[in-house]
Formats: structure tokens, C-alpha cells, sequence
């Protein structure tokens, strides 16, 4: 049955979706953000493959008997890297922060133009 | 090469990039047919080995805290570089025109949104704190607690109280917390080796089992939450602080300089 590849599609469609983005946009905060949408696919391809038929969150604390979980190995994955995507995101912020006092522009293309 | 011609060699690249990852993709074992053993093998055993019931924060302060101590490392390189980069920039362009603007320079901020933002901050900071201090038993750890933390922090800025800000996180107290943290977290480690035992090994004592809910339950696991809370929320603390300088900087009367 072709759905059961839906979400791992969904995933590849948001990276195409991002990287899409991050060619044609004009601007260095769209092209960041178009960076956190390539990003956000692999939170969805992990988490669309540690998923369990019927499974549910892997934490015990009122679980009563053995029952399926999803996986949490991809779970913790996405879990630490969303954070660290953040803090990349601060840190390519400041760097259009830093080239719009410099150019006076975020246009990728005027970057260029100033750069011989 | 101009944009035309660029966005049509993009979507030659792009359309072969999707068909390999199409293919890729059907060749997988279909959606919630997980076949991997290592999940269902830390699952099973999690519980027994740690006594901490949430088994994501035990993967990620214990079976693979070599690797999460590598990414508290990438966060912590990512905010020491926005700190550089930015830094340099203040010391060209800060004038005495833009120092006296500071105490009215913040944003206008309506009575509603100072209102939410105040009444926000105290149960967010409460939140975070319980997310960080008790990974061993709730969904997160120290990540999503840190961020929760940050936020509480943000959150008296949105309120129109710049100066409190600045005032509860001056740059020295943040960039101390963060090196805290994340040293403590290495340091952590280390002590394990000291004690004879592989890095990061887990050498506090284990709680009773029938108390996985305390936060001595499961040894290292939520004193390595709580370093790297503290780590994270303090590096979150100092990229808002930094990004609001600027704001506030460039609002208060300079002109970006032109090429």
C-alpha cells in the first residue's frame, strides 16, 4: 500500500519546499527561515520512522504492563536538535545583522555586487 | 548568473534530488513498521537500568550522553560566535547619542501585552525550572527547560521592563551560568573517569525503584539535565540580549554605515 510512505513524502515535499526558498528568496531572513523549514523535514522523516503502530509515548510513569512505544532514540534526537537549530538560527541572524550595517542591504545579490 | 537562470539550474537539481529521495523513501519499511532493535532494546531495559521513567531524557543524559554533550558544545560555539560577531560591531558604533536613548528606547508596548507578558513570567520560569530539575520523569530535561527559562526572561523584556532586564541578566552572570553549565556537564563526565568508571557513566546511586518520580532517583541523569538547563537557558538569555541591543542600538539614532 503506496500510504504507508505518506509521512516520510511529507518530509521530502517540506526540504523541497525549503530549499526552494532558500534559492529565490531575496532577502537574508527569509532565506534563514527557509533554513529552519529544510530543518524541520528531518524532525518529521525521525520522527515518521520511530513511530509504532498503535504505539505511545515512551514514558512509564503511569503505563501499567508492557505496552508498544514508539521509538525514543529519534525522539531524543530531535529533541536536542531542535535546540541547537535555534541557536544556529541566532547565530545567522547576527550575521545579517552584521552585513546589513555593512551594505546597508539583505538582498543576497547586492552581498555579492560589494564583495571585490 | 541571475536569478532566472539560477532558479531554473535549482529546479533541475531539485527534481533529480526529489526522485532519488522518492526512491529512497518507498525502500524504507513502510510508516509504523519500525524494525530497528535499538528502540524497543533501551525501551525494555531503560526503566530497570536507570530507574528514570522517561526514557527519552534517559537516552539523552545516559546511553547517549557522549553525543548530547557534543551538541551542548555546538549550542554553546553557536552563541559564543553570534557574541563575536556582534560584538565587534557594538564597539564601532556605539555612541553617547545611542547610551542616552537606552532607558526609553524599548519597544511601545501596549497595556495588554505588558499585562500577559508579566503574568506569564512567573509560571513560565516555574515550569522551566520543574522541566529541567526532573528529566528523569517528564518529556523534555534541560533543552526544553532551558528555552522555558529564556523565555521567562524575554518575557519581562516584552513587558516594557528593559532595564529589569538588563538588570536580572547582566552579560557577566549569563556568560558564567553558560560556561557553568556546560563545563559541569564535561566535568560530570570526568568525575567518572576519576572514579574508575567509563565517561559520563552513571556513579551517583540509583533511587529505590518504587520512587522513579524523585529527582534523586536516577543519579546523574537530572543533575545533567539541570547543568545543561542551566547552560541553555542562560545561552538563550544572551542571544535575546544580544539581538535586542541591537535593537535598541540602532533605534536610538545611528545610521548603518554604507559600504
Amino acid at each position: 500500500m503506496r500510504l504507508t510512505y505518506f509521512p516520510f513524502l511529507v518530509a521530502v515535499w517540506i526540504l523541497a519546499c525549503g530549499l526552494y526558498g532558500m534559492i529565490t528568496s531575496r532577502d537574508l531572513i527569509r532565506q534563514i527561515i527557509c533554513l529552519i523549514v529544510v530543518q524541520s523535514s528531518t524532525y518529521v522523516m525521525l520522527v515518521g520512522v520511530g513511530y509504532v503502530t498503535g504505539g505511545i509515548a515512551p514514558y512509564f510513569s503511569d503505563i501499567a504492563g508492557p505496552h508498544a512505544t514508539v521509538d525514543p532514540v529519534v525522539q531524543a534526537l530531535a529533541l536536542t536538535d531542535v535546540v541547537v537549530e535555534a541557536a544556529v538560527t541566532a547565530l545567522l541572524a547576527s550575521f545579517a545583522i552584521q552585513a546589513h550595517k555593512r551594505f546597508g542591504s539583505l538582498d543576497p545579490q547586492d552581498l555579492a555586487e560589494f564583495k571585490g | 548568473m541571475t536569478p532566472g537562470q539560477r532558479k531554473r539550474a535549482f529546479l533541475v537539481g531539485a527534481a533529480g534530488l526529489v526522485i532519488l529521495l522518492i526512491w529512497a523513501v518507498t525502500g524504507l519499511p513502510g510508516f509504523g513498521a519500525y524494525p530497528g532493535p535499538y528502540g524497543p532494546a533501551i525501551t525494555r531495559h531503560a526503566v530497570a537500568q536507570t530507574n528514570a521513567t522517561g526514557v527519552v531524557s534517559a537516552i539523552n543524559f545516559e546511553y547517549r550522553g557522549f553525543d548530547t554533550v557534543g551538541e551542548e558544545f555546538i549550542l554553546v560555539a553557536a552563541v559564543a560566535g553570534m557574541s563575536v560577531v556582534l560584538r565587534r560591531l557594538r564597539g564601532e558604533k556605539e555612541q553617547p547619542a545611542a547610551r542616552e536613548e537606552l532607558p526609553g528606547g524599548g519597544p511601545a508596548t501596549s497595556e495588554a501585552v505588558r499585562v500577559a507578558a508579566l503574568a506569564l513570567a512567573g509560571p513560565t520560569a516555574v515550569a522551566g525550572w520543574w522541566l529541567a530539575t526532573h528529566a528523569q520523569a517528564n518529556p523534555s530535561g534541560g533543552f526544553q527547560g532551558g528555552v522555558l527559562l529564556a523565555t521567562a526572561f524575554v518575557l519581562v523584556y516584552l513587558s516594557g521592563e528593559v532595564l529589569a532586564f538588563r538588570r536580572i541578566s547582566p552579560a557577566s552572570v549569563t556568560e558564567a551560568a553558560e560556561a557553568l553549565g556546560a563545563g559541569g556537564f564535561a566535568a560530570v563526565g570526568v568525575t567518572a573517569v576519576v572514579l574508575g568508571l567509563p565517561y559520563l557513566d552513571n556513579f551517583l546511586p540509583l533511587g529505590s525503584p518504587g520512587s522513579p518520580g524523585a529527582v534523586t532517583s536516577s543519579g546523574t541523569i537530572a543533575l545533567i539535565s539541570f547543568l545543561v538547563g542551566v547552560a541553555v537557558a542562560a545561552a538563550f538569555v544572551l542571544v535575546a540580549g544580544e539581538l535586542l541591543e541591537q535593537r535598541l542600538l540602532s533605534s536610538g539614532g545611528t545610521t548603518p554605515g554604507k559600504g
